[in-house]
């Protein structure tokens, strides 16, 4: 292996990772504010509302990211529709991530005891006060590890990005294999990077966890 | 003294599907009365209750909080929902799984509807829940969550949320059915206290001595159906009806030994 060839190609694939890191996160919080409201949507819209909302989770889950990601680029200018590159990503993985954190936060809601919604509306709390202060709260808790589990799963549906010519990490990969054909080396950064995002996801999201359920665990 | 409620349910009706869970019940309670309603499982005790906030919607009849009609502007309208929770503002209720909220401690319990629906500050809505709390005995507690509170103490503090809103109709669904045998006395306790100050209450229960000693009236139910209500002896002790001294024999013979 030559790793000299990184002196050369480390800035960009460099800046690459720093380009998947904010597609992944603007993304990850996009897609998952979408899931919320599209939940919330389901929860408390009206049914025509719901059916439509149920349309799009199955859409969206039964089509390739690939395949969603080509329709918005290449196919959006045809309805007007025309985004650079990086906007186009993240839209698409607004789109493809929404269904699945929209499920997600769906069977946190259905965790919820139904009396604890009940305490609240017995004291006579408005239904968007409940929502705040009771339903999310106490839902965050049984659907964290679901919610950190798919933005890892999202960290490696940014590689598709490279696809509509968005300049992140695995775009830079590429054309480092391309023109110097060392793909073994291109390919081990890739990995390495990965693995370190990865990684400090996970910590971080049991952290967190550690955070929210503190109170949960029974100390007596 | 506290500023107490009467309730007239008047030939109430509710049905889950074809099932007809509550059959013309007519019930009449008194400012700072006890009512307690006894009967077997799946009789419609919980119903009853529920339909008396409307957390549960009866579908003809009428329940109404000092003449107020609840849950409908008239037979067949609904109520808005800003109304249904005015009038909710002043009816305490406290369930049998106690349905603290988790992520907040003994009183944020408590100071969260005073802030939250009764719009008042901070530091005086905290001062409120020490009171409420204090008053049910848990003032050392306050900080804890409910899962580092005890059955009988969490229920107190669920007490506590309710009358810290300064309900003047109290509702308890077997408030004391899910506590281990020796943490019930604290629960009735309070109880007790909160009849003795006035407060009109209608209590789900199976502890007859509680039923005994401190309602006015005692209610049983069958099947959907009011079968008798009147003052505690005559239910309890001199039952005429065939279906209320059945009841009554069977919970005796398991609670003796
Ligand atoms: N949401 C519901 N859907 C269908 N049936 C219901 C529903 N809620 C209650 N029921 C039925 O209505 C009847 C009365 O129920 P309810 O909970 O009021 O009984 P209860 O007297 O409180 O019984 P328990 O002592 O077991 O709490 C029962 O037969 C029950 O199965
Ligand atoms: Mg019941």
């Amino acid at each position: 292996m030559e790793w000299q060839i990184l002196e050369q190609y480390g800035p960009m694939l460099l800046r690459g990772f720093g380009l998947t890191i904010m597609c992944w996160l603007l993304g990850t919080v996009f897609s998952m504010a979408l899931g919320l409201l599209i939940a919330l949507a389901q929860r408390h819209g009206p049914t025509p509302l719901r059916w439509l909302l149920q349309a799009y989770i199955e859409v969206i889950r039964g089509t390739p990211f690939l395949v969603q990601l080509f329709v918005l680029y290449y196919g959006g200018p045809l309805v007007g529709l025309r985004l650079d590159a990086v906007p186009a990503g993240l839209l698409g993985l607004t789109i493809y991530g929404s269904p699945y954190f929209a499920e997600i936060f769906r069977s946190g809601f259905r965790a919820v005891p139904i009396g604890q919604i009940e305490a609240a509306r017995a004291i006579g709390m408005p239904e968007h006060v409940i929502i705040r202060r009771v339903l999310l709260p106490v839902a965050l808790v049984s659907a964290l590890p679901a919610l950190v589990n798919f933005s890892i799963i999202l960290t490696k549906e940014t590689v598709i990005l490279s696809i509509i010519t968005v300049p992140e990490l695995m775009y830079q990969v590429q054309r480092m294999s391309t023109e110097t054909f060392r793909y073994l080396e291109a390919n081990l950064v890739l990995a390495l990077f990965f693995w370190l995002l990865v990684e400090t996801i996970s910590r971080f999201g049991r952290k967190l966890e550690t955070r929210i359920t503190h109170y949960l665990i029974e100390r007596p | 003294m506290v500023q107490a409620s009467s309730v007239e349910i008047r030939g109430v009706n509710k049905f889950y599907g074809p099932f007809q869970a509550l059959k013309d019940i007519d019930m009449s309670i008194a400012p700072g009365k006890v009512t307690c309603l006894i009967g077997p499982s799946g009789s419609g005790k919980s119903t009853l209750l529920r339909c008396i906030n409307f957390l549960e919607e009866y579908d003809s009849g009428e329940v109404r909080i000092d003449g107020q009609l609840i849950g409908y502007e008239a037979p067949g309208r609904k109520m808005s929902a800003r109304k249904l929770r005015a009038m909710r503002r002043s009816i305490g209720m406290v369930f049998q799984q106690f349905n603290l909220w988790p992520h907040m401690t003994a009183i944020q319990n408590v100071t969260e509807g005073l802030v939250r629906v009764r719009g008042m500050k901070k530091p005086e809505a905290e001062a409120r829940a020490a009171e409420a709390l204090n008053k049910v005995g848990l003032g050392d507690k306050m900080g804890n969550h409910p899962s580092r509170l005890s059955g009988g103490q969490q229920q107190r503090v669920a007490i506590a949320r309710a009358i810290a809103m300064e309900p003047r109709l109290m509702l308890f669904d077997e408030p004391t059915s899910a506590l281990d045998p020796e943490l019930v006395g604290e629960v009735l306790t309070v109880m007790k206290t909160l009849a003795a100050e006035g407060m009109t209450m209608v209590v789900v229960t199976h502890e007859m001595g509680f039923a005994a000693h401190v309602a006015d009236q005692v209610a049983f139910m069958e099947k959907g159906e009011l079968v008798g209500m009147d003052i505690p002896d005559r239910i309890l002790h001199q039952p005429e009806d065939p279906r209320i001294q059945g009841f009554l024999r069977s919970y005796h013979e398991r609670n003796s030994f």
